[in-house]
């Protein structure tokens, strides 16, 4: 009856240490969400791409689509080229759309904001391994600052 | 002068073959046939003395804990601004550093000493001896269960700290501060990943088990058979154990996210 007891209690310490397990796994880690689905692959060069990461999140208004996936140096005048897995469920951006480097609050993350453009006769939509031309490059408060000093020393 | 240089000499001497019969009683103990039948029973019963019977004082210190560094991550986060980050703050601490390491603390103050005492005193009280005139390998039928019991209920001792912990920042930070319980988890989220955070923090999770249990062991298996030499003995264990943590930690943190 002893052995029993014995062995009840060990069995309820490893389900709750396995239940721990999966709590964490589940709750406070995860995988790449939003690119485990189905999806497809656009680039895009930037001036300056700030401190933006891999795995850093593509958004729409503020719903994420996708994430980065590559970030390198390409061409004759190694500019940052950044490649990135967007969702099939959003497979009809227009090719003019345009794609900038945004903080996430004062302090926060850096992300990849799409503002989408128009869709006509003679603009289409964006395909697997398509560039995005249209970008705006991640604002670097040291070059502002240098803006500024230097506007202010014209006066 | 001689004498000193031999007293320096006798003590490598001393601490090289201590590691030497560590190892010798460690292999002793897990090589060799297994036998199922006979030892599933002891090592169940192990895994209740090590296991569960330590399973209180790590979930309420864990709750603690992850209560506190809610606390104290919100009044400095929320200076910038930025308690969405409580999340991760609270989560990344307690998956990297702080669950392996307090769970350690506590399993060798809680369980390692506690071996170190009963081994002790079965050797005093010649136990060990009376089992080996029995043909009874006392390292298969007394090391070893505790060897493996120890091994792996501490990493899930460990991952139950840190579950209970980032429940305990969540309680604090979302239920009385108020962050946002969105983001609050997706920020969490975003920010924990399961390979570089929650993995290395369960490999470290089993060094230090390891490394407890064996410290733990060895101090009782070669313990001085007096009373004075038992208590030493579990002193030595607790003081040996921690101190291995504290230096293994640093070590395996430089290896894991130093780099």
């Amino acid at each position: 009856m002893e052995s029993r007891k014995t062995q009840l209690w060990v069995g309820v310490f490893v389900v709750v240490g396995i239940l721990a397990l999966a709590f964490i796994a589940l709750r406070a880690a995860s995988g790449n969400m939003t690119t485990s689905g189905d999806s497809y692959t656009l680039y895009a060069k930037f001036d300056n791409i700030g401190s933006l990461k891999v795995r850093s999140p593509v958004k729409v208004g503020g719903v994420v689509i996708g994430r980065v996936t590559d970030i390198s140096l390409s061409g004759d005048y190694y500019e940052p080229k950044v490649a990135m897995s967007i969702s099939k469920d959003y497979d009809q951006l227009s090719e003019t759309s345009t794609l900038s480097v945004l903080t996430s609050g004062l302090l926060g993350e850096q992300y990849l904001g799409l503002q989408p453009g128009f869709i006509d006769e003679s603009v289409d939509t964006l395909e697997d391994g398509d560039t995005i031309t249209d970008t705006k490059s991640a604002l670097v408060l040291e070059n502002l600052i240098g803006q500024f000093l230097f506007s202010q020393g014209n006066d | 002068m001689i004498q000193f240089i031999q007293s320096i000499g006798q003590r490598v001497l001393d601490s090289v073959a201590g590691i030497g019969y560590a190892l010798a009683m460690l292999l002793g103990a897990i090589i060799g046939k297994p036998q199922p039948r006979k030892s599933w029973p002891l090592f169940i019963k192990q895994m209740y003395v090590v296991g569960v019977l330590s399973m209180l004082i790590v979930i309420v210190s864990g709750l603690f804990i992850g209560m506190v560094l809610g606390l104290q991550g919100y009044t400095i986060l929320v200076d910038y601004g930025a308690e969405q980050s409580l999340g991760p703050m609270v989560a990344l601490s307690l998956l990297r550093e702080l669950g392996p390491v307090v769970t350690g603390l506590l399993f060798a103050g809680r369980a390692g000493s506690a071996l170190t005492a009963e081994i002790g005193l079965m050797k005093a009280t010649e136990q060990l001896s009376s089992l080996e005139m029995m043909a009874v390998d006392p390292l298969r039928r007394v090391i070893a269960p505790r060897f493996w019991a120890g091994l792996i209920s501490m990493p899930l001792l460990a991952l139950m700290f840190s579950a209970v912990g980032i429940y305990g920042g969540y309680l604090v930070g979302s239920g009385w501060l108020g962050v946002d319980e969105g983001a609050f988890w997706s920020v969490m989220q975003s920010a924990v990943d399961w390979q570089e955070d929650l993995l290395n923090g369960i490999i470290k999770s089993i060094v230090f088990a390891f490394v407890v249990t064996w410290i733990a062991l060895y101090k009782g298996y070669r313990s001085v058979p007096t009373s004075a030499g038992i208590s030493a003995a579990t002193t030595s264990t607790v003081v040996t154990a921690s101190l291995a943590i504290l230096g293994l930690d640093f070590i395996l943190t430089a290896i894991m996210f130093g780099g």
